[in-house]
């Protein structure tokens, strides 16, 4: 189908082109800039474009690709970096030179790289549309390759494979590749949902131990500027035990995308010891990339992460940050005229939120395995205020809310999560495995939350009366309750303490605990708290 | 392709900056005109948008004089570019590229779109060279580096100003050589803009200017800092100079996207501004960074001055969430008479982490960092406290933060114009930290 450019506003290009259907991907002018058809109104297909396109002309050509917004899957994704599109960044860079210009395009998987190929069928057999044909070896993780049509083999593959060679051929003469395409809009099929019930260790330890999260699980993370959202994410796409992470810069900041790739490519995994690249996909789409390919770049990545997840294994996918994409969405809504809902926000910003934020989960895969996809998703809330559209809109659909304090952050308290607002709705199901593992973990949870809790309360008071004014009792938990603060919920990100196992958390808050009890039996004997700080600060200078 | 310009009078409407075109054949988006105003003057303007052959044009320049019968536009059939060249240095430009030091135009050596492609984030150096700029709470506590996107939110009446000017004079580079400096005014009071001249003139490096006064036309306020950014580009790529880029102020940069969007009939989004400005500020600030195996680098500097000391008005606060960092100054400490007046704890250097330590500053740095952020931190909580129940109700041990609170404003971020070299500053810092572990053992 071919057409021409009748109106450009911006991003919002108009094509008299019959024939289109919503959701196609359709190349417009002469550079073949990429856009998606978002409107149709008689023969007038309203095109949102993914590319810079100044110079677009009225009259240029523009053409149908066929089909709509695509992403390829296949052995090669783990380690790639590519931008909202799937384009391959690195490849870009090699090809094109530092900037990214309209038109430029490079497949997202290399062609001709080889893979080790094990085939599980013979020439001569018969097979039916599903069954498993062999197995690819990419890093630590096998991919099956499923045969998306069924009849007699005519040949099969041998060991050595690059992903232009069909793995095999059927006697139709049909040609069955190791990489299919997707469409990114629509979530990849399962058998069935189940509930979550093992812990994700973050390896943060107010995380892991105040407000855990499972594996499937949603946890939003909203906070102001420099309240160390990115960090924070970084932090836990380093460390936490899943199989496979995607991480999206969402509309963020290109020298951040710069400094996690150079990180990522030091740093090892902790538990398996391989480069930390090797279990990661970056989908990187800074702040200054066009708009579009930013509403559209979460849906890449997680079509990426589904494809993981369906053969069985654990995936992480992290976004920073969703009010980016929530305000592309914003952007495109307002180009396209359309009734504005709250904050300028379209009013199908939640169910459409909901709906993507739905393909995180537990699942049992076509093949019967089970496989998890999890999600953690910064949102910046204008003005930290946490009444704005996008952190109530996912706040309904969200697990675990993570809230990051400005206050906290400015004292250089970080993670900085503000531990009386955040909550884990998967507090039962985590407990119930923690507990298993340390019996008295649930019970220290509740001693630690209660002593963070009376700090608060005291702080009023002493406000009123001043320090001097408190009861021993109470000026004792303060100072646990600042223990607890500095040396157990603060962790530097740029220090070895920046990961921490459970085994090792509950350790630590066990002993902090023991030593404040030990405190208070001796109040209870009748010594003065200034007793025994002096008594144990001298014991500590003898030693 | 269009063979020539093509050249209309077909104007329908005009509308503040905005004019509207009828029957106009094959325009493009971004395509550059001139304007004929009837009075003899001619204006550049581009186009917006395009329906059919309606087309709507932005104008440049005053817009007095223009009429619907005898007003004549031409199209180039090019978008607008940016002339290119080292002959650029030293030079004083308006809003749009025109001379405003009475020199003849130089001759390019190449033209570029204004608008810059986003640099692939593969592509990207991570920014990790530190930069002395002289001031112990930036160098000490929130440290610029080589790429870095570091604005200053100041509040009117605060000495910005002054911070500036002694910052251009005193920042060098990791090899002690100076800047090339890109000085963007946005509509700048003529005031200020002769102190600016002064410092530009007494600076140790290099400069170009693009000076937009308050009252020339509001439309420039958006070219000047994309034409800036294009030449930095340049100077820092092409050419492998560090350039740094101070933008003062965004607030009127702002003002002037919600005047254009206002006129364009877009939809206002918080406070009128509208709804793709933290798009269009990213387009800006993102330009800054520092590129793999290419010499040079684009340093950014952007002042912001905060309407009515609000850091969650919209610009500071989508201004926070593109820059790498902020450095905030405080009313309060201008007040007790501190120069520079920064409050370091709502100031933050994103990239500081990287940029310090052994191979950068000094191994002890983020150890000292860490310390006084704290300790200062503890001292601003406990004078809450103070205020309430008096010195006298206060244990002993946080009498001795409070002092060192107090310690900390008069000697460590106070310095007058004195500059203090990075070693100074951490030495103090451990002299004041000491000072504290004395006075808690005593």
């Amino acid at each position: 189908m071919n057409g021409t450019v009748i109106s450009i506003s911006g991003a919002t290009v108009q094509l008299d082109c019959p024939g289109l259907r919503i959701g196609d991907r359709v190349q417009v002018g002469r550079q073949r800039l990429t856009g998606e058809v978002v409107r149709l109104e008689g023969g007038v297909a309203t095109v949102q474009v993914f590319e810079e396109n100044r110079g677009l002309g009225i009259g240029e050509p523009a053409a149908s690709a066929g089909g709509p917004l695509t992403v390829q899957l296949g052995p090669g994704l783990l380690g790639g970096v590519f931008d909202g599109l799937q384009r391959p960044l690195q490849r870009l860079f090699a090809d094109g030179g530092a900037f990214i210009g309209s038109g430029q395009d490079a497949e997202p998987l290399d062609s001709r790289r080889t893979w080790r190929f094990t085939a599980e069928v013979t020439p001569g057999a018969t097979i039916a549309a599903g069954q498993r044909l062999g197995r690819i070896t990419e890093g630590h993780i096998e991919h099956p390759l499923h045969a998306v049509q069924g009849g007699e083999l005519e040949t099969v593959a041998g060991e050595r494979l690059c992903l232009a060679e069909p793995i095999a051929v059927l006697k139709e003469g049909c040609d069955l590749f190791a990489r299919q395409l997707w469409p990114v809009r629509k979530a990849r099929p399962y058998r069935r949902k189940l509930a979550p019930a093992t812990p994700l260790i973050t390896g943060q330890r107010c995380l892991d131990f105040l407000f855990p999260l499972v594996k499937g699980g949603i946890a939003i993370i909203p906070g102001g500027f420099g309240t160390g959202k990115t960090v924070l994410e970084q932090s836990i796409a380093k460390f936490a035990d899943v199989d496979v992470v995607v991480y999206v810069g969402c509309g963020e900041r290109g020298n951040e995308m710069a400094g996690l790739l150079e990180e990522f490519a030091e740093l090892e995994d902790p538990r398996s010891g391989r480069p930390l690249m090797e279990r990661t996909i970056i989908v990187a789409n800074t702040s200054n990339m066009p708009v579009a390919a930013r509403e559209s770049s979460i849906f890449t990545a997680v079509s990426m992460a589904e494809y993981y997840r369906d053969m069985g294994l654990d995936v992480l996918f992290l976004a920073d940050s969703l009010s980016r994409w929530a305000e592309a969405l914003r952007e495109i809504s307002a180009s396209l005229e359309e009734m504005p809902g709250e904050d300028g926000y379209p009013t199908y910003l939640g169910s459409r939120l909901s709906g993507f934020i739905e393909r995180a989960g537990v699942v049992e895969t076509l093949a019967g395995e089970q496989g998890s996809l999890s999600m953690i998703l910064a949102v910046s809330p204008p003005g930290a205020d946490f009444a704005e559209p996008v952190t109530q809109s996912c706040l309904r659909v969200a697990g675990a809310f993570y809230q990051l304090d400005t206050e906290l952050a400015h004292r250089r308290h970080f993670p900085a999560i503000n531990w009386t607002h955040s909550y884990s709705l998967y507090q039962q199901e985590a407990l119930a495995h923690f507990g298993r593992e340390h019996a008295d973990w649930p019970q220290l949870q509740q001693r630690c939350r209660e002593i963070l809790q009376g700090e608060g309360a005291l702080r009023e008071i002493a406000e009123v009366v001043g320090m001097e004014g408190l009861q021993d009792r109470d000026r004792l938990l303060m100072r646990t309750a600042e223990a607890i603060r500095l040396d157990f919920l603060c962790q530097n990100s740029f220090t070895e303490d920046a990961f921490a196992e459970p085994a090792e958390t509950c350790a630590q808050i066990r002993a902090l605990l023991a030593a404040h009890d030990r405190l208070l039996a001796r109040l209870e004997q009748g010594d003065t708290l200034s007793d025994i700080l002096q008594e144990e600060s001298h014991a500590s200078g003898r030693t | 392709m269009r063979l020539a310009g093509h050249n209309y009078r077909t104007v329908c409407s005009v509308r503040g900056p905005l004019l509207f075109l009828d029957r106009v054949f094959a325009a493009r988006l971004g395509e550059q005109v001139r304007i004929e105003v009837p009075d003899g003057r001619s204006l550049n303007g581009e186009v917006l948008k395009i329906a059919g052959d309606k087309v709507l044009v932005q104008v440049f320049g005053d817009t007095h004089g223009l009429d619907t019968d005898r007003t004549r536009v031409s199209f180039s059939d090019a978008v607008m570019r940016v002339p290119l060249g080292a002959a650029c240095l030293g030079r004083v430009f308006d809003g749009s590229f025109t001379p405003r030091d009475g020199l003849p135009m130089f001759v390019p050596e190449g033209w570029q779109s204004m608008l810059g492609a986003p640099i692939n984030p593969v592509a990207r150096a991570h920014p990790v060279e530190f930069i002395e700029t002289g001031f112990s709470t930036i160098d000490g506590l929130n440290t610029l580096v080589k790429g870095q996107k570091l604005p200053i939110f100041s509040c009117a009446g605060l000495p910005a100003r002054q911070l500036t000017e002694q910052l251009l004079r005193q920042a060098r580079l990791p090899d002690g050589g100076p800047f090339v400096l890109i000085f963007v005014a946005l509509g700048l009071p003529h005031f200020e803009y002769q102190f600016y001249r002064e410092t530009l003139t007494a600076m140790p490096g290099d400069f170009v200017a693009f000076v937009n006064l308050a009252d020339e036309p509001v439309v420039e306020r958006l070219l000047a800092p994309r034409l800036g950014l294009t030449v930095a580009e340049d100077l820092a790529f092409n050419r492998g100079m560090d350039v740094l880029v101070v933008v003062t102020d965004m607030t009127n940069y702002c003002d002037a996207l919600r005047e254009i969007a206002t006129a364009r009939e877009e939809l206002p989004g918080r406070r009128g501004y509208p709804g793709h400005m933290y798009s269009d500020l990213a387009s800006l600030y993102e330009r800054a960074g520092r590129i793999h195996d290419r010499p040079g680098s684009v340093t950014m500097l952007p002042i912001v001055t905060m309407p009515e000391d609000d850091i969650t008005h919209p610009i500071p606060d989508l201004t926070g969430y593109i820059t790498e960092g902020q450095i905030v100054l405080s009313r309060d400490l201008q007040q007790k008479g501190v120069y520079p007046p920064v409050d370091v704890l709502p100031s933050l250097s994103r990239l500081m982490q990287h940029g310090i330590g052994a191979q950068h500053t000094r191994a002890d740095h983020r150890d000292l960092a860490n310390r006084l952020y704290r300790a200062y931190a503890k001292g601003r909580d406990l004078r809450r406290l103070e205020a309430v129940v008096g010195r006298e109700g206060m244990l002993a041990e946080d009498r001795c933060m409070l002092d060192f609170a107090d310690r900390f404003e008069r000697q460590f971020v106070h310095q007058g114009e004195r500059r203090r070299s990075i070693d100074a500053t951490l030495d103090l810092a451990a002299r004041l930290l000491d000072e504290l572990d004395r006075a808690e053992d005593a």
